[in-house]
């Protein structure tokens, strides 16, 4: 067994070693993991039947987004999710200074993402491509397709429930710098960084899907 | 680790003392017993709607209430029994305390995780009560749209509420399934964990699996209520059935969370007190797993009469009848152990019988239910009403009796009242099939169920269910004076009052901090008396 | 009678079971991934959102979602593999995983089945 060979950290007293701490802790993050795949499932599934059944209304309704700025998220969150990688590699090479510009990277790909959805969020707003009964658009093609306010339920729902999650993974990788910087992680403990890598892994994830289900097939 | 003193007289009761170090800890043990006063509490308040739905149904007519708090009351009674009675009550409660001890483990995987769940239940109770200063909710525990879409303000907090004591089941289930692969004694493998922990294991991936689907039906229906987002609104081009399914998806799921368990408790209950090992073993075990896996493709047996089409109404039909399978080969496998064994016929037993008897009515006239041209009939009447009362009280409730009454010793150190138990016993026994065989009858007769009001033809089975209904609550009261008073005033206990096996028992009564002061190793199955 | 013998049971070996142990046991080497393969699999994401975008903008009725699901998948596929390290860890993990993803389809499978069974027999009457 290897115990006490972390200098910083010392495992919770009912595991037998940090190794096991540190298998028990991803597998529960896993499970974790599980419970919003199948959160988010319901949406996947409600935006499944009615593309079945209104197909004309989500190719219309995706033509109101723009597909540049779909794309400019995807990249950049491809790209935090690399970084996300990266950072735990380089605390697995015990070098400290390059986990931090990872993950001070990754915070920022987090805030430009969040920042082209306000932009988005906001044009919809002022336009009045809002879900249910908040629809008023009057413009081009208002009445193109029945039922588009429907459409625009499920962008909201599924893009703002993914957003809270954005939002989340930022919190945690502010708080996972702060403890970088007092050198708490190094290859002998990085068990933070490996579960919150995961969860921000599975908000690209979701993002892969919901970028040509929104923005492309409609 | 190994520690090198150990005081005998320390345990996990007298170990710190106070209020906040109490509302702090980390040991799963004090979170099992703060789970037991909150579910205890939850329990009285939804026993007395309960009563209180019995008294306006004792005669014709108005009686208590106007009909809009009839239904409040009647929605209430649900809501509470069943998010924050049925659902925590012994995964939470004793599965918390005793899921660790009988693994040899010294803790639950994640214990801040599970002190959070604990919170996320008091904090869920707490908003489904600030309802009441909205109005109130009158949708039943179902919630069903549209209606709960136009319905009071009040549905936005219920709903909100189960949402969070979502968190706190979901929390629970996945500290159970992580504390179960990893965190098992020496020697103790898959086929030597006590059938309580195979039937916990089995509701832990229920509430991983299927919890998180509620929760996101919750926040579609609040965010229905507060944006008309048009997906479950036929207006918008929504589909008020896909709600159905949506809910059904998880709260069918849930309903073999609420029994998985309580079948896990009557296992120990029935080797123990049968002293014979338990016959089947790996069968009652792998059965759970099978009742698990089974309830997700059996959802629309609710929905037979929604609107739902013919050809899912009889595929669910025929996969509702695979649930039987599983279902029976317990039931025989526990009958097969009392077969022959030298049974006593302490209060705990009593309370498996009772259990076996009256969950084998309720499993039953499940079939009756499942098979679509019968429960056209059926369907909304009280006979559904009596069906689930009888896997719910008869089943569980019957469980967490006898499993709070097998287990006070260890929990506290001190032996309960035997011969009030057994009052207990009959009062809850016989007031129960009082209350709810009629109820059998009305069904069948026609009267619709969570009516306010009846026809003067049933009122006298009526009148009959209401009386065995307060014998319950007679019960139900004395039960608890039983469990005060032995947990304040009784016998001290000795560490294996039942000649237990499990791990749990060898350990001393109440437990130590860290479970046992050593490291238990186990070479042999949970159950082998001869 | 054969109820009071309690070596009458189903045979089930307990391999089925049998990783669990070896994962308490395993040792604290992590397998590292190499910086090369994680910039590889970058490119091949970015490459593939290329692809998704282009082929979007073609018309191929009504596969133009099962395309667009396809590549998705294949990008998720990646991610999993790589950057979640599915490939190197414990196998319980994917299980974990699968059995999700399993139920979610569980989900579709059946209201949808409702839902265009509904259609049908509306055309019918």
């Amino acid at each position: 067994m290897n115990t006490a060979n972390s200098t910083k950290h010392h495992y919770a007293h009912h595991f037998e070693s940090a190794e096991h701490e540190y298998q028990t802790s991803k597998f529960g993050l896993w499970l974790f993991l599980c419970t919003e795949i199948l959160m988010f499932g319901g949406l996947f599934v409600g935006y499944a039947i009615f593309h079945h059944k209104y197909p004309e209304l989500f190719k219309a309704g995706s033509h109101f987004l723009d597909w540049r700025l779909g794309s400019l998220n995807t990249v950049v969150l491809l790209i935090s999710s690399f970084t996300m990688a990266l950072s735990i590699y380089y605390a697995q090479m015990n070098d400290r200074a390059k986990t931090l510009i990872n993950l001070y990277i990754t915070l920022i790909c987090g805030f430009i993402f969040m920042g082209v959805k306000f932009f988005e969020y906001s044009h919809k707003i002022h336009e009045g491509l809002l879900p249910g009964h908040l629809f008023h658009y009057a413009g081009e093609g208002a009445n193109a397709v029945a039922n588009l306010p429907l459409y625009f339920s499920f962008y909201f729902c599924m893009t703002g429930l993914h957003g809270t999650h954005v939002l989340a993974g930022l919190f945690l990788i502010a708080w996972l710098i702060v403890r970088t910087h007092r050198g708490e992680f190094g290859p002998k403990y990085y068990t933070p960084l490996e579960c919150v890598g995961l969860f921000w892994h599975l908000i690209d994830l979701i993002w892969i899907y919901l970028f040509p289900l929104l923005y492309l097939v409609g | 680790m190994g520690t090198a003193i150990v005081d005998k007289n320390k345990n996990y009761l007298n170990e710190k003392s106070g209020l906040w170090s109490w509302l702090t800890t980390l040991d799963h043990k004090r979170i099992g017993i703060m789970y037991m006063i909150a579910v205890m509490f939850f329990f009285l308040l939804g026993g007395i709607f309960a009563m209180l739905i019995r008294a306006e149904l004792f005669k014709v007519g108005p009686t208590l209430f106007t009909s809009p708090q009839y239904n409040q009351v009647m929605t209430l009674h649900g809501a509470i029994m069943v998010f924050m009675v049925i659902i925590p009550g012994i995964p939470a409660f004793l599965g918390n305390f005793f899921l660790p001890i009988q693994l040899g483990a010294k803790d639950v995987a994640f214990p801040r995780i599970n002190l959070l769940s604990w919170y996320c239940l008091i904090v869920g109770a707490a908003v489904v009560f600030w309802s009441l200063l909205h109005h109130g909710v009158d949708t039943g525990w179902t919630f069903y749209t549209p209606y709960s879409i136009s319905t009071s303000n009040g549905t936005t907090w219920v709903v909100a509420g189960a949402f969070i004591i979502g968190f706190s089941s979901i929390l629970t289930g996945l500290n159970f399934i992580a504390t179960v692969h990893k965190l098992r004694a020496p020697g103790m493998n898959f086929w030597r964990m006590p059938l309580f922990v195979w039937a916990l294991y089995s509701t832990a991936i229920l509430q991983v699996l299927a919890t998180p689907v509620l929760g996101i039906t919750l926040l579609l229906l609040v965010a229905e209520r507060v944006m008309g987002i048009g997906i479950f609104d036929a207006k918008l081009g929504g589909d008020p059935v896909l709600f159905q399914h949506f809910f059904w998806f998880y709260s069918h799921p849930a309903v073999y969370i609420m029994i998985l368990p309580a079948m896990g408790v009557v296992s120990e209950l029935i080797a123990t007190f049968s002293r014979k090992t338990i016959f089947g073993y790996k069968a009652i075990a792998l059965s759970s797993v099978g009742i698990a896996a089974v309830s997700f493709f059996v959802w629309g047996h609710h929905m037979f009469v929604s609107g739902q089409s013919e050809v899912a109404g009889i595929i669910f039909s025929f996969l509702t009848m695979l649930v039987g399978v599983p279902t029976a080969i317990k039931v025989f496998n526990w009958v097969a152990t009392i077969y022959k064994g030298s049974v006593r016929f302490d209060t705990p037993m009593l309370y498996a019988l009772g259990f076996l008897f009256l969950f084998t009515i309720g499993g039953v006239t499940g079939i009756i239910l499942a098979t679509i041209a019968t429960d056209v009939h059926f369907h909304d009447t009280y006979f559904v009403v009596a069906h689930f009362h009888y896997v719910m009280v008869g089943g569980t409730l019957m469980a967490i009796m006898g499993g709070i009454y097998y287990w006070i010793p260890k929990m506290f150190g001190r032996m309960y009242n035997e011969y009030w138990a057994r009052i207990t016993f009959v009062l809850i026994f016989v007031g129960f099939n009082v209350t709810f065989f009629p109820q059998f009858v009305l069904g069948a007769l026609g009267m619709p169920r969570r009516y306010f009001d009846y026809l003067p033809v049933y009122e006298p089975l009526n009148r009959i269910s209401s009386v065995g209904a307060w014998t319950i609550g007679v019960g139900f009261l004395i039960g608890l004076f039983v469990i005060i008073q032995a947990i304040f005033k009784g016998e001290k206990a000795p560490e294996n009052p039942w000649g237990g096996k499990t791990l749990e028992w060898q350990t001393a009564s109440p437990p130590p901090h860290e479970n046992f002061h050593n490291q238990p190793v186990v070479t042999a199955g949970p159950y082998e008396y001869r | 009678m054969a109820f009071d013998r309690s070596d009458l049971d189903l045979f089930i070996p307990l391999t089925l079971f049998g990783r669990l142990e070896e994962v308490l046991l395993g040792s604290s080497n992590h397998h590292v991934i190499p910086f090369r393969v994680y910039l590889n699999i970058l490119l091949i994401l970015l490459l593939f959102t290329v692809v998704t975008v282009v082929v979007s903008r073609i018309d191929f009725g009504a596969a133009n979602a099962f395309i667009a699901m396809f590549i998705a998948s294949i990008k998720a596929g990646l991610v999993l593999l790589y950057f979640m390290h599915l490939k190197y860890d414990d196998k319980l993990f994917p299980t974990v995983f699968f059995i999700s993803i399993f139920f979610l389809l569980v989900m579709f499978a059946f209201s949808h089945l409702d839902i265009i069974t509904r259609v049908l027999e509306n055309n019918i009457l």
